[in-house]
């Protein structure tokens, strides 16, 4: 069958990436720019079974998701900014009791309430270490509606097969933005479901390390009894402060994410075969970034983009790769500056970063990055 | 033995202080539990932060031992993705109307089928000993040094206010009494709570010279008047006692059966 032809927001296009997935259960509190995604489940989730839920507050909807994937159920919120501050508690202990989960941020501009109705980009770091204590996260960005599709459905693989809660960042244009986009009557991607336990019931360790970095996750309900707390726990669930065992822990937490950087890094490039210059963007401003690179081309700049889709662990070696190649590299955000530091970190001084940041409520247009790099050229 | 049944003995000790009543409670919800023949393979337990949360650990289910105040909100969610589980709710005075009394009032609003134990010791016990909303006005806290300015709540009229359909008060003195109530919150299909009076000698009792473990559930049993006596008295022989039994049973809707309804209406099942 040829796919349905849409015209959609990102926010819907969210919608119908996380119901291709498997998506049974959403919690969520209404907040701009992101509650066309609670709007749409509300009407969606009960015809194909699954459940929705308005909670009382961000707090209590971030809960329900984690309690919810307790008993098998692919689960979902979805928030901006001021919702993502007051989802921070119970993520991180999504984070440490591996809980897979899907956390949608559309951000908007901040800090405070901010500017509601308009983009930014200023919750990366928060989406890496806003919530307290080390843990890894997995973050991805899309820059289109399709592209928003197609990763809601990734985010929902990576949560299920690393077992850990995986937050889909978009902005508020990529939300709110229409774009044409086709609907496959199947998912495009094989979808993923968490590994369940093989041993006997009785033997079940919901964090046994033998069973490699990522331990099957049994079901509440199916006679496994486990223990589930956000206190450092042992392979068997229960609290321990013993330093061996909170550091066997805390590594394979890390390692599960950090061993597979193969599998989880995503990003697209744009004509970096020959580029001198260097632009780093993601999410709705690599589109202005996109249009910059071709802007440069005409006027005989060779310019290349680099747009990372998984924000989060930073690509690393994608920025040391280039930066030996690049003369230099222009880094665009809508923030005061917060993932260019992770690109001067990675780059190693191999190549000087010209900054254009911007946190005005404004999309960064084309011709301001493309001076940018015409000054660097 | 109950215990070998539905305790985890690789959790013993437990790490409540000698004279706790918290002990008592958890032993009326296990036998409430056994009572109600509920199966223990679809029963979750799920408990916030505090003394009496731990109790999750300590019992053989799937249990949840969440973040301080939410234990209600992580039950709504296991609850709601799977409405054949039996939801029971273990938490303290503290964690469920101070940082978690927003949650409360619209569990009980909303009337889904879990079944709260609120283990009120009139303090936050695990950080040793500060005023909680159930800390009557004037008594001493770490964080009271002076006597307590706030009053505390009534947390059955609260519930009732907010829509629970079941409401009873037990205390730890009357253990047998709150084992039946816990049984009967069990069987209500909708947001039961039952506030479950125990006694902290370590950090409230101490303090307030309240004395030993004994004379604080003396104390229990000589101010407790059953709802049924209650009903005799006057508000002035009442004054000072605090009464216990079923205060309220009510029905309503169940949130998930509603939903349950509206998924088999949209799927033309019905």
């Amino acid at each position: 069958m040829s796919p349905t032809v849409k015209l959609l927001q990102g926010n819907e296009a969210c919608v119908e990436g996380a119901l291709a997935a498997g998506l049974k259960f959403f919690a969520g509190y209404p907040i701009t720019p992101s509650t066309e995604i609670a709007e749409h489940l509300a009407e969606r989730l009960p015809r194909v079974g699954g459940r929705f839920i308005q909670m009382e507050d961000e707090i209590a909807s971030m809960a329900a998701v984690v309690g919810a994937s307790l008993t098998g159920a692919k689960a979902m919120t979805a928030t901006s900014g001021p919702g993502f501050s007051l989802k921070q508690e119970n993520l991180g202990f999504a984070t440490f009791t591996e809980v897979p989960c899907v956390v949608v941020n559309v951000m908007r501009g901040g800090p405070s309430t901010g500017l509601p109705t308009s983009p930014a980009q200023s919750d990366v770091m928060q989406a890496r270490w806003g919530t307290h204590g080390d843990h890894p996260i997995i973050a991805i960005y899309p820059s289109s509606v399709p592209e928003t599709y197609e990763l809601t459905i990734k985010a929902f693989n990576f949560a299920e097969k690393y077992r850990t809660p995986v937050i889909l960042l978009m902005d508020e244009v990529i939300g709110h933005m229409r774009e044409r986009i086709e609907l496959p009557d199947e998912p495009p991607i094989p979808i993923i479901d968490r590994a369940k336990p093989t041993v006997p019931k009785s033997e079940y360790l919901p964090f046994d390390e033998s069973q490699g970095d990522v331990p099957p996750l049994a079901n509440f309900g199916e006679g496994y009894r486990f223990h589930i707390t956000g206190l450092t726990h042992d392979q068997r669930g229960f609290p321990t402060s013993a330093p061996d065992k909170t550091a066997v822990l805390l590594d394979r937490l890390h390692n599960k994410i950090y061993n597979s950087l193969d599998d989880i890094l995503l990003w697209e490039t744009i004509d970096m075969e020959d580029a001198e210059i260097g632009i780093f963007a993601y999410g709705a401003t690599a589109r202005s970034a996109t249009r910059a690179v071709r802007l440069a081309r005409e006027q005989g700049v060779k310019a290349g983009l680099i747009r990372p889709i998984t924000i989060w662990p930073f690509p690393d070696q994608l920025i040391a790769q280039y930066a030996k190649q690049l003369k230099a590299l222009v880094v665009a955000e809508m923030n005061l500056g917060q993932l260019v530091n992770e690109v001067e970190r990675a780059a190693q001084g191999q190549v000087p970063i010209k900054r254009v940041l911007q946190a005005n409520g404004e999309l960064i247009l084309p011709e301001t990055i493309l001076q940018a790099a015409l000054e660097v050229k | 033995m109950l215990a070998e049944k539905y305790l985890r003995d690789a959790m013993m000790p437990h790490i409540w202080c000698p004279g706790c009543g918290h002990g008592i409670i958890m032993q009326a919800v296990i036998k409430a539990i056994d009572k109600a023949g509920l199966d223990q393979d679809k029963t979750v337990i799920v408990s916030g932060i505090g003394c009496s949360s731990r109790a999750s650990g300590y019992m053989n289910f799937d249990t949840l031992h969440t973040t301080h105040g939410r234990a209600l909100a992580f039950a709504t969610g296991v609850k709601m993705a799977n409405p054949e589980l039996n939801v029971i709710v273990l938490t303290g005075d503290g964690d469920a109307l101070a940082i978690g009394g927003n949650h409360f009032i619209h569990a009980c609003r909303r009337n889904i089928d879990i079944t709260t134990i609120i283990f009120n010791n009139s303090i936050y016990g695990m950080t040793s000993g500060q005023y909680s909303p159930m800390t009557p006005h004037g008594h001493l806290a770490t964080t009271a040094p002076h006597g307590n300015m706030d009053r505390n709540f009534d947390v059955c009229e609260l519930a009732k206010a907010a829509g629970a359909t079941y409401v009873a008060r037990s205390t730890a003195y009357h253990a047998a009494g709150m084992a039946d109530l816990i049984g009967k919150a069990l069987a209500n299909k909708g947001f039961s709570v039952v506030e479950a009076i125990s006694q902290c000698p370590t950090y409230y009792g101490r303090r307030n010279k309240q004395g030993s473990a004994i004379d604080m559930l003396n104390w229990q049993k000589e101010h407790a008047v059953n709802v049924a006596a209650a009903a005799r008295l006057k508000p002035e022989q009442l004054e000072g006692k605090f009464v216990i039994g079923e205060l309220h049973s009510s029905s309503a809707p169940e949130f998930t059966e509603q939903y349950d309804q509206l998924v088999a209406r949209l799927q033309g099942r019905e």
